[in-house]
């Protein structure tokens, strides 16, 4: 019996968007389903969504499979989103697992982890923090880790080119003067920001986390597109990922409460998770 | 009597445009986020409705008939009002212009075309919400 407001074709399109990535195709995002597989229904010359299932079923080289995931995925994201965040990151978080015992003292480098980064926008923003206050930590490099199963999205993140909507949503204008010169119609930020991110296309559910243990992982608004299974697997892999005494930063309204154990509320920096308990790093080798 | 008091904690905009119609877009935005607007077609009307009233923030055209907005913005400094925000918000959307509006006092500088979202955010920026 078909789920209720599901179509056969909407059917087919969310079992093809759980078994790729594990997300959930939910009530509120199934209104725009047909506006986000637009641009694919056109690129192959589709009518119907109905025409699309079929032809995802019958293409066995998943090239149209991919486009349709990709296109399902909500991407939406924005520079410094959530602002009072990026505050209490350079304020307090940034020189807390820069004072903390035995993390990234040798190297003097704090490694983080954006754990779905959707087109870059979090990982530039924190690149572009860490630069603005550089003179408060002269020694230190940052490294950022920047992950995302949307291949799309991660090719647009590596090339570091926004459009003038883009760069107008949190991002304030002299930064904008700092950081991003003008590339025809759209805006090109400055390489020097680009080399502190390792942008990856990768699935939060493979075996290992990305090489390195993380001070901090940053995993916002991802949560709350798996179901609880799944939020408890993809929970004790960034546990993995982070050293003992690492951050979790969670999006508002997401919680590890009810999830792990591995993760305590941090009684020092409000809506963000610390990691309790002995390493579990498993490096890849 | 909560409306009353919500009426009077509203933020007060001033839109200065001499389109008609960028100014109904950007006044329907505003008002969606629970912000009192004002309208002025040129700077001149601008600067005359600043002396009239207090405002929090000014969305300001660049090129106007009668007087620009770079010309407003020069002169507001002179009138005895407490200064409000001034966002620049023009289809002038090179360097130039942007650093110009900045040395000459502008907080903000919205590109447009506009989006609520991207007014959302700079007036966030500008702390006015």
């Amino acid at each position: 019996m078909l789920e209720a407001g599901l179509t056969p074709a909407m059917r087919v399109l969310a079992d093809l968007l759980e078994s790729r990535t594990g997300q959930k195709l939910s009530e509120a995002r199934r209104w725009r389903i047909e506006t986000s597989l637009k641009p694919v229904l056109k690129a192959h010359r589709l009518s119907s969504l109905d025409s699309l299932a079929a032809a995802i079923i019958a293409d066995a080289g998943g090239a149209l499979a991919q486009a349709a995931v990709d296109a399902l995925l909500n991407n939406e994201t924005c520079f410094f989103r959530d602002a009072q965040l990026f505050r209490m990151v350079a304020d307090d978080l940034f020189p807390a697992l820069m004072a903390a015992d035995g993390r990234g003292r040798r190297e003097r480098t704090l490694h983080l982890w954006c754990a779905g980064c959707s087109t870059g926008q979090e990982a530039y923003s924190l690149a572009m923090l860490f630069r603005t206050h550089q003179d408060r930590w002269p020694d230190w490099r940052l490294r950022i880790t920047a992950t995302d199963i949307s291949a799309e999205a991660i090719g647009r993140a590596r090339q570091g080119l926004f459009s003038q909507n883009e760069v107008q949503r949190g991002l304030p204008i002299n930064e904008l003067l700092r950081w991003f010169e003008p590339s025809g119609d759209q805006w090109r930020i400055d390489p020097s920001l680009r080399e502190m991110i390792d942008f990856r296309a990768a699935n939060l559910f493979d075996e290992r986390p990305p090489a390195h243990p993380y001070a901090a992982v940053f995993c916002r608004n991802v949560l709350l597109y798996f179901s609880g299974e799944r939020k408890s697997r993809l929970l004790d892999i960034l546990s993995r990922a982070l050293d003992s005494g690492g951050y979790l930063l969670l999006g508002a309204g997401e919680t590890v409460i009810g999830q792990r154990s591995q993760f305590v509320a941090s009684h020092q920096f409000r809506g963000v998770y610390e990691r309790i308990g002995a390493p579990l790093f498993d490096p890849v080798i | 009597m909560q409306n009353g008091t919500r009426e009077a904690n509203m933020k007060n905009c001033l839109v200065v445009d001499d389109s008609k119609v960028i100014r109904k877009v950007a006044r329907h935005i505003l008002e969606s986020l629970n912000i009192r607007v004002s309208e002025a077609c040129d700077g001149r009307d601008a600067l005359n409705q600043c002396q009239n009233a207090e405002h929090d923030v000014v969305l300001l055209d660049w090129n106007m008939p009668v007087m620009s907005g770079m010309e407003f913005l020069q002169q507001l400094s002179s009138i005895n009002v407490a200064r409000p925000k001034v966002i620049f918000c023009t289809t002038e959307n090179g360097l130039g212009h942007i650093r110009a509006a900045l040395d000459a006092g502008a907080d903000e500088y919205v590109m447009k075309p506009f989006d609520r979202d991207i007014l959302e955010s700079k007036l966030q920026q500008v702390g006015v919400i």
